[in-house]
């Protein structure tokens, strides 16, 4: 199963005026905005970044700040970052486990 | 305490969060010709109340931004940017762990890590969102009303286009507000507390009229934006789809009847909690606080901890707010500023204790005006998740305590797992406490509290030395 989850942040403010960045997520190309956390740049796009490893279910970050890390991601490499306390940068490929992996 | 002259360059001074409490405390220290040390874990200072958006979102004014606390959220980003040159900051950093007088530090971006000596060091970490926990409350779409905060503030996203925000606590209306004046769909305002509640706590509350009138401007402007307000609900879960982790509604007791709504995000939270981790490494005693539900660090009026040279100021020694932040910040560096034998005005000091003395009363009447649910523990079910991080249920917590006898927090993690993943209790702490109290009915105090480890939060397993990462 590798269907799309929908996005689910949605940008409200802060729309104009900032450089796209390119990354991908799950193999596809995607882009984000500058000064987007990971976060940001992921769930405006899909609805997890990652499965929890005691129920598989999908998680997509809780307190937004440092505290609960639920938000860790990976990279196609293996590395990790807490989601919402690191910025997108160009060509980051990030893994969301949204077939389960 | 007897202070002993010291010279100025054997005082190294460390305060750990530039929220306003750091923010105060830096300047004070610097303006008495010392050079902090100031180690935070985001890019900007301001703490998260005055949590400034990265330099690439500009299009937004202080006022948008920040409402009414835009003058008083300015004046610490002016304080702070004034001390540059004056103070060492090292942003993007989290102390991790305290020893013999030396913080291991890691800079995020580049993993590395610094040891950072002290002579002195204040502790201004912070809060979190208080959770009890809630069916669903896992699902994506679901935030703590901080974190709702934080995406829209930081980073100009709400986190649903139909969303209803539950719980209680002063954040609950100022959030709604906030997102519904960005033009979200704003769907209900679920509160715990009853309005019955609130009119109590207003004499309290009038020992800061301008809180009480801020949050009455909240309510109304909801109110008269056609929000719904709920109030003296119980939450009883959020609806969704969990294989494809999605919100479709909230449901919720009214005291006669189940009702429901559809939404796609949820925030919720019950007030918030301090981050006292750092406090516990350093070694201060802590002692049960009825008015937060929660084991504090102790702190004298001035804001010294048990530890000799550790002080505490701000939300992470208790909930006070921001203003309080403040003044505990400067009052605490003062404090420090007198043990190292260094003259300050004792004026000014004695007036900012008497100005957080005042403000105890009216603490007291928000605990009044949003009272924690008493009845959480009882009413959760076997099956609720408790522990987001390793999915303990209360079931499980309830079954470990009936057949080993465990009646204490630090037992009970030990043989459930609650509160040993990676938020080390932050989440699920208070909710843990409350279902221990309830199934060995002990008062709260009696179960005690989850004991901090180092590393504080999850940090990789090979750090680079600073000095050879070549991080500032």
């Amino acid at each position: 199963m590798t269907m799309k989850t929908p996005a689910l942040l949605h940008r409200v403010a802060e729309t104009a005026g900032r450089e796209s960045v390119p990354f991908t997520l799950d193999g596809e190309p995607a882009s984000a905005l500058a000064g987007d956390t990971v976060l940001t740049a992921v769930l405006t796009q899909c609805g997890q970044l990652r499965r929890n490893e005691f129920s598989g279910l999908p998680r997509a970050g809780f307190c937004m700040m440092g505290a609960c890390q639920d938000c860790w991601i990976s990279t196609d490499e293996g590395e990790r970052f807490r989601a919402c306390s690191t910025f997108i940068a160009p060509g980051m490929a990030l893994v969301t486990g949204r077939d389960g992996a | 305490m007897t202070a002993t002259p010291t010279a100025t360059s054997e005082v190294r001074p460390v305060i750990v969060g530039a929220g306003p409490a750091g923010v105060r405390a830096a300047q004070t220290l610097a303006a008495h010709g010392l050079k902090p040390v100031v180690i935070d874990e985001a890019s900007r200072a301001g703490g998260q109340i005055y949590r400034r958006p990265p330099p690439t979102l500009a299009a937004r004014d202080k006022q948008t931004l920040y409402g009414f606390e835009s003058k008083r959220a300015d004046a610490v980003h002016t304080a702070f940017d004034a001390l540059q040159g004056r103070i060492e900051h090292h942003a993007d950093s989290l102390a991790w762990n305290a020893q013999d007088q030396v913080l291991d530090v890691m800079h995020n971006p580049t993993r590395s890590n610094r040891r950072v000596p002290y002579s002195h060091l204040i502790v201004a970490t912070g809060a979190t969102d208080r959770v009890l926990p809630l069916p669903g409350w896992t699902l994506p779409g679901v935030y703590t009303l901080g974190g709702a905060q934080v995406a829209l503030k930081y980073q100009g996203c709400a986190i649903g286009r139909r969303v209803v925000f539950m719980g209680t606590g002063p954040l609950l209306y100022l959030v709604a507000y906030q997102y519904a004046k960005a033009g979200v769909d704003v769907a209900a305002v679920l509160d715990t507390a009853r309005l019955a509640d609130q009119i109590a706590a207003a004499p309290a509350m009038l020992a800061q009229p301008v809180v009480l009138a801020k949050g009455m401007y909240y309510v109304g402007w909801l109110r008269a934006h056609g929000v719904a307000l709920h109030g003296g609900v119980r939450p009883l879960r959020v609806l969704g789809d969990e294989a494809q982790g999605r919100v479709t509604g909230v449901a919720w007791h009214d005291g006669n009847k189940e009702r429901t709504l559809d939404c796609d995000a949820v925030g919720f939270g019950y007030a918030l909690r301090s981050e006292t981790q750092l406090a516990d490494l350093l070694g201060c005693r802590f002692d049960y606080a009825p008015l937060h539900r929660a084991h504090l660090p102790v702190r004298d009026a001035a804001g010294r901890s048990s530890v000799q040279g550790v002080y505490l100021a701000g939300d992470g020694a208790g909930i006070m707010g921001a203003d309080a932040a403040e003044w505990a910040g400067e009052r605490a560096a003062l404090a420090l500023l007198q043990d190292a034998g260094i003259a300050i005005d004792t004026a000014r000091a004695s007036g900012l204790e008497r100005r957080l003395d005042k403000l105890a009363g009216f603490r007291r009447g928000l605990e009044r005006a949003f009272p924690v649910p008493q009845d959480w523990a009882e009413n959760a079910s076997d099956d609720l998740v408790i522990c987001r991080c390793e999915n303990v249920t209360a079931g499980t917590l309830r079954q470990t305590i009936a057949n080993t006898g465990a009646d204490e927090m630090n037992r009970l993690k030990a043989l459930s797992r609650v509160g040993m993943g990676r938020c080390q209790g932050r989440m699920c702490g208070a909710a843990a406490a409350e279902i221990l109290a309830h199934a060995t009915r002990q008062p709260l105090q009696q179960v005690g509290r989850l004991r901090g480890q180092a590393p504080i939060k999850p940090i990789p397993l090979r750090l680079v030395p600073a000095e050879r990462s070549g991080a500032s």
